[in-house]
């Protein structure tokens, strides 16, 4: 089980300069079920996989909205994030009181990591294990970021997190230049589309385990799932049909054709 | 950003404690009247350089009004310590913010606008007021108002906090005495349309009829404006023409039948 003698404590180095512990912490990440983060210049949307332990439970919560500008797409330890999401709240609750205006999603964001990187240099903790995409519209418009749990924030115009993620990171790869322009149902399909391939190979994307939130310039941060998500995968269904695939890369190979 | 409202001032850590330090819950050098007004292209604010102990006018060049950040103004009267305080706390958090990137990879601007030192003040004055321990100040703070995405609203922005932290908005304010002489003549000749050279002169002669009836006020005064261009701008102190020939000025009541005074 072990991989090495040094790994047995946060606080220790191994020879190489490793903190294993918190490269473990980061493996944690891979684990969680993917998700999804993409923005334009008028909006941020999350995209998320829900998994459920068994048939006859529900499908467990991946997307958190924190405020009404601001929300959390998490993978990895759902405990950890629900901790996280808690105090961002609270952070977000006490601007608001003090200043009357929104919390600017970068100060929450870097203030959250400080949180991180606090345990990764205290003996008595661990590292949270989860990682975070955080999407909001702040008085500089609309960001998303992405937390790990080594303290590193980076902010970025799409990124994927999780199982299966690579996929969906190279859709948004393939695509994020043409994300800007996009408006906010063009923007729930492409997070749709890089979705799509994070799906285990036997399963496929329904309005059960899928989840979407969106949040933007006059529009408040809105969770669609279930009956309302099920539009937007009727249109993902046919676009994929109308190029002849269900596979996102097959359809784009579509595309390439026909233009 | 610091949260901390406990930094509302040095004096936090010396609560007054059980037996009863009082001598931080009453004003002891105090500045007089603060006027403010909104006009055409923004807020204009006025105020004179006296700062009084007691009734003794002890330091007449003190500037009361002060720039936080380049779109902020505020004024104080009361306590002038505590305004000193006040006014270093504000530009502590106004460098925070100049020096905290809110993202990552572009160019913007973190300053907050005057509604929000308005609010954050507003939370410092009433967490003090709580431990009965006040900053002793009214305040007003001048500005312009931010749109959804950041940018500097056309609207002008002009709001007053009190010492126990109520905190109010109006396109006319008044702080101390001048909440009794002044404001009643300036809600009389407030348009919303003023240019500026017509609020200077309503706000001067606002000054000038203090300085006639506050006994604690001084016509060494100091106008200060934050425009549209989003510019804050402090005059330097200059005094003010009196005219004391008034007839009820230079005669006596004596003959009147009174005791011989004015």
């Amino acid at each position: 089980m072990f991989r090495n003698m040094y790994d047995t404590d946060v606080t220790v180095w191994s020879p190489e300069g490793r903190l294993l512990q918190v490269e473990y912490a980061m493996e944690s990440v891979k684990q969680g079920s993917a998700c999804i983060a993409l923005r334009s210049d008028t909006h941020s949307v999350i995209g998320a996989l829900k998994r459920s332990v068994s048939e006859l439970s529900s499908h467990q919560q991946k997307i958190l909205e924190i405020d009404d500008h601001l929300g959390i797409g998490i993978a990895g330890l759902t405990a950890d994030a629900r901790t996280l999401a808690k105090w961002m709240r609270n952070e977000c609750l006490n601007h608001k009181y003090v200043y009357g205006t929104a919390l600017p999603s970068g100060r929450l964001v870097n203030d959250l990591a400080d949180r991180h990187q606090r345990t990764t240099q205290t003996y008595v903790r661990r590292p949270y294990g989860v990682g975070l995409l955080v999407a909001s519209f702040d008085k500089n418009g609309p960001h998303v970021y992405q937390t790990c749990p080594s303290g590193n924030v980076y902010e970025c115009y799409a990124s994927a997190i999780g199982a299966r993620s690579q996929s969906g990171r190279t859709y948004l790869e393939k695509h994020y230049e043409s994300f800007p322009g996009c408006d906010r149902d063009e923007l729930i399909m492409h997070a749709l589309k890089a979705l799509v391939g994070c799906v285990s190979g036997d399963g496929e994307l329904t309005s059960e385990n899928g989840s979407v939130a969106v949040v933007g310039k006059n529009e408040k941060f809105t969770l669609i799932e279930g009956e309302a998500l099920q539009p937007y995968l009727d249109r993902l269904e046919l676009e994929s049909g109308n190029n002849g695939g269900e596979n996102v890369e097959e359809e784009q190979g579509g595309d390439a054709m026909e233009t | 950003m610091s949260l901390s409202l406990q930094a509302g001032g040095s004096a936090t850590r010396a609560l007054p404690s059980a037996a009863g330090t009082t001598h931080t819950t009453s004003p002891i050098t105090t500045g007089t009247s603060v006027l403010a007004v909104k006009y055409r292209s923004g807020v204009l604010l006025a105020a004179d350089t006296l700062v009084s102990y007691g009734s003794m006018a002890k330091f007449k060049n003190a500037r009361r009004l002060l720039p936080i950040n380049s779109r902020t103004l505020i004024g104080g009267s009361g306590e002038y310590s505590d305004l000193q305080s006040v006014s270093d706390l504000l530009k502590r958090n106004a460098l925070e913010d100049k020096c905290t990137a809110d993202s990552l990879y572009e160019e913007e601007n973190n300053e907050e606008c005057a509604k929000e030192v308005w609010s954050y003040l507003r939370a410092v004055m009433y967490n003090r007021r709580s431990k009965m321990n006040p900053l002793w100040n009214d305040i007003v703070v001048a500005g312009f108002k931010q749109n959804d995405d950041g940018t500097t609203s056309d609207e002008p922005f002009l709001g007053v906090v009190d010492k126990i932290g109520t905190a109010y908005e109006d396109d006319v304010l008044a702080t101390g005495f001048g909440g009794y002489i002044a404001l009643p003549l300036m809600r009389e000749k407030y348009r919303p349309d003023m240019e500026e050279g017509e609020a200077r002169a309503l706000l001067e002669d606002c000054l000038r009829i203090l300085f006639y009836r506050d006994c604690r006020a001084l016509n060494r005064v100091q106008i200060a404006k934050v425009t549209r261009e989003g510019k804050v701008l402090v005059s330097e102190p200059y005094e003010l023409d009196t005219f004391w020939d008034f007839k009820g000025f230079v005669d006596t009541k004596a003959g009147l039948g009174t005791d011989g005074g004015w």
